[in-house]
C-alpha cells in the first residue's frame, strides 16, 4: 500500500473503534437499542479487507459497522440506524445487524450465522455469468464454518469455479464457545483445503490483511476461481454489549490487547511511512469529529413515520 | 396442452423474452427436471442458465438469493415439498425479509417453484404441504395454481415480477390436460371461479378443486341446490373481493383442502368470514381437511387421510341436511 492508502486505512480504524465506543455509550444511554455487536479490537482486519477488496460485492456478517463505513457509507447513516431513525441506512427497519447499501455494492450485515454465506454464492454466479471480473467477498467468523450452509457454500462455489473471495474472521469466540469446543481445531482454514486455494493472516496486522486481500482479489480477477483466508483476529469486548465477557481470563484479555491492531499500525505509520505524531492527531481528531457529527445527526434524525410499516414489503402493488 | 407442458411454455417464454432468467435445481437440466417440466430448456438455453446443484436445498433458495441481489431473475425447484424444509431458512429469513430490512434497496425477482401433497403412496416424507407456512411469512407472493391455463400465465407472471414467488404445484396435476390461452390478460391474483352457483360457496386450490368438481354433482343432486366453486388461486394475497361477493350471495361456506386440519391454510378463509362476514352466513362454515396424521404408505389409510371427491360429497350432504341448505 501507499501512503496515502496507510493513512487512509488508520483513519478508518481510528474512526471505527470511536463510533464504536460511542455506539455502546448512546446504548447504555437507552439511545441504541437491540443487539449491538461492537468489532473493538478487530478493526484492522474490517478495515483493511474492505479496503483491499477494492471493487466487488461484499456481503457480511452482523458486526459489520465498520465494514460498511469502510466500504463508503456515511457514519451518520450508519448511526442513524442505530437509533433506528428514518435517515439509517436502511431506514430504521435493519437496525445494528442488517445495514445494507447496494450503491456501495455492500449487501449487510445478515444475522444468521452462515446464512449469507449460500447468497454471496449466487452472487459470485451473477457476476460470473454478467462478465464482471471483480468478484464477490463474503465475510463471516468462525462460528459460521461450522453450519451447513457454509460446507454447500465451499462445495458450490469450488464445483462452479466462481469468482468468490471467503473471509473468514477467526476471533476464536462464537459468543461464548470456544471454537476449539465447537471443532476439533483452531485452524478453520482446515476445512477449505480440500476445495481450494487458503490463505492464513495475522488478522491483527493491518499491512498483511491488506497485502493477502488483495492478492486473493487480484487472482480472481484473473480467474482462479474462490480463495479462503483466515484470518486471526481478537475482540476486546463481549460478543454483544449485553455480554459480560465473563468466560475468558484476565490474562487472555491482557493477552488480547498486547496486540491491540490501532498502536500496531500507528508504529508502521511513523517507521514505514514516516507520518509525525502531528500528523496522527490530525487523522485521530477528524475521526473523532465524524463521529461526533454522527451522534449529533442521529440524535436529532426524525423517526420513520407509522405508514413506513407496509412500506417495501414487495416491490409491486397488487 | 398438460399442465406441466404450460408451465414448461411459461418457463421457456419467460427466458426467451428476458436473458437475466436462469433456472436451478436438483435434476432440472440434463435430466430434464423430476417432473419434466424444466424439458429442453437446457438445450435451448445453455448450462449456464440451466443449472444442475447438488442435493443441497438450502443452497438452492440461498443461491437464488443471491443471484437475484446480483441482476438476475433466478426461478429455483425445489424437488418436492418435504425437502423445502432444509431450505427455510433462506426463505423465511432471507427471500423473505431482505427487502423490508433494507428498506427497499434490495429487491430480489426471484421464484422458488414447489411441488408437494399427496401424490401416490410416497409416504409421509414425500407428501407434505406446507402453504400454512409460507402464507405465514410477510414479504413472499404465494400461488396454488390449479386450472392449466392459469399455471401458464400465472408463472409466466411470477418469474417476470420483481417480487419473491412461491410458486406451489400438485403433484398429481402435471399431467392435468387443459387448454392455454396465450394472449389472454390474466390477473393470477385474481381468485378464478370454477363454477357458477346459487346456495353453497365451495373454497378450494390446488388438486382439491378438482376432487370438489367430481364432487359437485353428487351433492346438488342430493341437497337439491346449486354450488358455487371458488379455486383461490393466489394464497397471499388472497382475492378477499370475490369471495365476500360469493358468500354474500349464498350464505354459506364450504372450505376444502387436503392438508393437515390443525393450523392449515383454511383456517384462514374460515376465520376471515366469521369476522367479516358473520351475519351473511346463514350456516356455520364446513371446513374439510386432512387427517391429522403423517401420510401412511398403504393406499387405503392414504386415502382416509385425506379429502376425496367421495368424502367431500358425502361431507358436504350431511352438513347441508342439518343446516337446511
Amino acid at each position: 500500500m501507499n501512503k496515502l492508502e496507510a493513512e487512509n486505512i488508520y483513519f478508518e480504524m481510528v474512526r471505527g473503534r470511536a463510533f464504536e465506543y460511542a455506539a455502546k455509550e448512546h446504548y447504555m444511554q437507552g439511545d441504541i437499542s437491540g443487539f449491538l455487536h461492537l468489532d473493538i479490537g478487530q478493526e484492522a482486519l474490517s478495515v483493511a479487507a474492505v479496503k483491499a477488496f477494492e471493487k466487488g460485492d461484499i456481503f457480511s456478517t452482523y458486526r459489520e459497522h465498520i465494514m460498511a463505513m469502510a466500504r463508503g457509507i456515511e457514519p451518520s447513516a450508519v448511526m442513524a440506524e442505530l437509533f433506528g431513525k428514518a435517515s439509517g441506512v436502511s431506514g430504521g427497519k435493519g437496525g445494528s445487524m442488517h445495514l445494507f447499501e447496494p450503491s456501495h455494492f455492500f449487501y449487510g450485515g445478515d444475522a444468521i450465522v452462515g446464512g449469507h454465506i449460500p447468497n454471496a454464492v449466487g452472487c459470485a454466479y451473477a457476476r460470473k455469468l454478467q462478465g464482471s471480473e471483480d468478484g464477490v467477498m463474503v465475510i463471516f467468523g468462525d462460528g459460521a464454518t461450522n453450519g451447513g450452509a457454509f460446507f454447500e457454500s465451499l462445495n458450490n462455489a469450488a464445483t462452479q469455479k466462481l469468482p468468490l473471495l471467503f473471509l473468514c474472521e477467526n476471533n476464536g469466540y462464537a459468543i461464548g464457545t470456544a471454537i476449539t469446543r465447537a471443532a476439533p481445531f483452531k485452524e478453520q482454514v482446515k476445512k477449505a483445503e480440500p476445495y481450494m486455494l487458503t490463505y492464513s493472516v495475522d488478522g491483527m496486522d493491518a499491512e498483511a490483511v491488506y497485502n493477502v486481500v488483495r492478492e486473493a482479489q487480484t487472482k480472481i480477477q484473473e480467474g482462479h476461481g474462490p480463495i479462503f483466508i483466515e484470518a486471526f483476529t481478537c475482540r476486546f469486548e463481549g460478543h454483544s454489549v449485553s455480554d459480560s465477557n465473563a468466560y475468558r481470563s484476565a490474562q487472555e484479555m491482557e493477552h488480547c490487547k498486547a496486540k491491540d491492531p490501532i498502536e500496531h499500525f500507528k508504529a508502521v505509520l511513523r517507521e514505514k511511512y514516516l507520518l509525525s505524531d502531528a500528523d496522527i492527531s490530525t487523522l485521530e481528531e477528524k475521526a473523532q469529529k465524524e463521529v461526533d457529527d454522527a451522534v449529533t445527526f442521529a440524535k436529532a434524525a426524525a423517526e420513520p413515520e407509522v405508514d413506513a410499516l407496509f412500506e417495501h414489503v414487495f416491490a409491486e402493488e397488487v | 396442452m398438460l399442465y406441466r407442458e404450460a408451465l414448461n411454455r411459461a418457463y421457456d417464454e419467460a427466458m426467451a423474452l428476458d436473458e437475466t432468467v436462469v433456472t436451478l435445481g436438483e435434476d432440472v437440466g440434463l435430466y430434464g427436471g423430476s417432473f419434466r417440466v424444466t424439458e429442453g430448456l437446457v438445450e435451448k438455453y445453455g448450462e449456464k442458465r440451466v443449472m444442475d446443484t447438488p442435493i443441497a436445498e438450502l443452497s438452492i433458495v440461498g443461491n437464488a438469493v443471491g443471484m437475484a441481489i446480483g441482476g438476475l431473475r433466478p426461478v429455483a425447484e425445489i424437488m418436492t415439498g418435504n425437502f423445502s424444509l432444509l431450505a427455510f431458512d433462506q426463505i423465511i429469513n432471507h427471500m423473505a425479509k431482505l427487502r423490508y430490512m433494507s428498506n427497499g434497496k434490495i429487491t430480489l425477482p426471484m421464484v422458488v417453484r414447489f411441488p408437494q401433497g399427496v401424490s401416490k403412496q410416497l409416504a409421509a416424507q414425500h407428501s407434505e404441504s406446507y402453504e400454512q407456512m409460507l402464507c405465514a411469512v410477510p414479504g413472499l407472493r404465494v400461488l396454488s395454481v390449479c386450472d392449466v391455463n392459469y399455471a401458464y400465465h400465472a408463472l409466466k407472471h411470477a418469474i417476470l415480477s420483481d417480487d419473491p414467488y412461491i410458486f406451489i404445484e400438485h403433484e398429481l396435476l402435471y399431467n392435468k390436460k387443459g387448454g392455454v390461452n396465450f394472449d389472454e390478460q390474466l390477473d393470477p391474483f385474481k381468485a378464478r371461479i370454477a363454477k357458477e352457483g346459487r346456495y353453497v360457496t365451495i373454497v378450494s386450490y390446488l388438486k382439491m378443486v378438482d376432487d370438489v368438481m367430481t364432487a359437485v354433482p353428487e351433492i346438488e343432486k342430493e341437497l337439491g341446490c346449486s354450488c358455487e366453486v371458488i379455486d383461490l388461486c393466489s394464497l397471499n394475497p388472497v382475492d378477499y373481493e370475490t369471495l365476500k361477493a360469493s358468500i354474500e350471495k349464498t350464505s354459506r361456506l364450504v372450505m376444502v383442502e387436503e392438508d393437515h386440519k390443525t393450523g392449515g391454510y383454511g383456517a384462514q378463509i374460515v376465520s376471515w368470514a366469521a369476522e367479516e362476514l358473520f351475519y351473511a352466513l346463514d350456516a356455520p362454515p364446513l371446513r374439510l381437511a386432512g387427517a391429522d396424521v403423517p401420510i401412511p404408505y398403504n393406499r387405503t389409510l392414504e386415502l382416509a387421510s385425506i379429502p376425496t371427491p367421495d368424502s367431500i360429497a358425502k361431507d358436504v350432504i350431511e352438513w347441508g341436511r342439518k343446516n337446511d341448505v
